[in-house]
């Protein structure tokens, strides 16, 4: 499911249809991510990704009213041709690095129901974590600074 | 207690990868190629936290946090640069950006 509607995302010629793709499978993993026993992880999953982010793009994409992509596609065949050639390149490599050690442990660890909840995670990150919140705090505000200087109608 | 293998949530998350790095690669539109740089932020979550409730380590997760953090900053900074792109140039494509080509 979360390969098919990924696969969409970057099939589809819609930019709309893609983007709505894109949520679909942002919802999918927020489930894998409950499956892993990471509770925290997967509310915020929903909440940034499937929320804020896709309402960003939705937004954009409605705001510049784009038509299909069709015009002028063919001529991007050779570059199309390369581009899959390296993707099943890295495919195989990445495949072949997850297969050859091979000694994994395949069950899930006793503790990871209690890492997965909103208070272990609250507590390591304002305990062993606190100057990165600190870091990660300040790279928002100048994101945010930086997207309304960029996007702002007249530059002075 | 029957589980998924580690192994499964680390081969979906490499086909993820790939499949955004092939979107990245292939893709005109710059807000496509933009969704694709998203999923393969989230392939590399997605095994961040397997290897977080596989291994026990509580590490995976708040890395997880600062890479959502760090994707929403791109975000907004992305969708500005395309809407300024957008204004100068009356479109998306990421090819027709080369006003700083030789």
């Amino acid at each position: 499911m979360a390969i098919a509607s990924a696969i969409v995302t970057i099939a589809s010629r819609n930019p709309v249809r893609s983007a709505f793709a894109l949520i679909f499978h942002f919802f999918m993993l927020a489930g894998l991510y409950l499956t892993l026993n990471a509770q925290f992880v997967a509310v915020i999953q929903v909440l940034v990704y499937a929320g804020a982010i896709m309402v960003l793009v939705v937004f954009v994409i409605m705001l510049l009213n784009l038509s299909n992509e069709e015009r002028l596609s063919e001529r991007f065949d050779f570059r199309k041709t390369i581009a899959i050639f390296f993707g099943i390149a890295f495919a195989i490599e990445v495949v072949l690095a997850i297969f050859i050690p091979g000694t994994f442990k395949n069950n899930l660890h006793p503790d990871s129901v209690k890492i997965g909840t909103a208070q272990e995670i609250g507590k390591a990150l304002y305990s062993n974590f606190l100057v990165p919140v600190e870091v990660v705090g300040i790279l928002l505000l100048v994101a945010i600074i930086g997207a309304i200087v960029l996007a702002k109608r007249k530059l002075e | 207690m029957q589980t998924i293998p580690l192994e499964f949530y680390l081969l979906l998350s490499a086909v993820l990868f790939v499949i955004g790095a092939i979107g990245v690669l292939t893709r005109r539109n710059a807000i496509v190629v933009f969704m694709s740089i998203e999923l393969m932020l989230n392939s590399v979550n997605l095994t961040f936290v397997a290897f977080s409730a596989y291994m026990g380590d509580i590490a995976g997760q708040i890395f997880v946090f600062f890479i959502m953090a760090v994707a929403a900053g791109e975000a907004t900074i992305g969708l500005a640069i395309v809407l300024a792109l957008f204004r100068l140039k009356q479109s998306v494509y990421v090819d027709e950006a080369n006003s700083l080509k030789l």
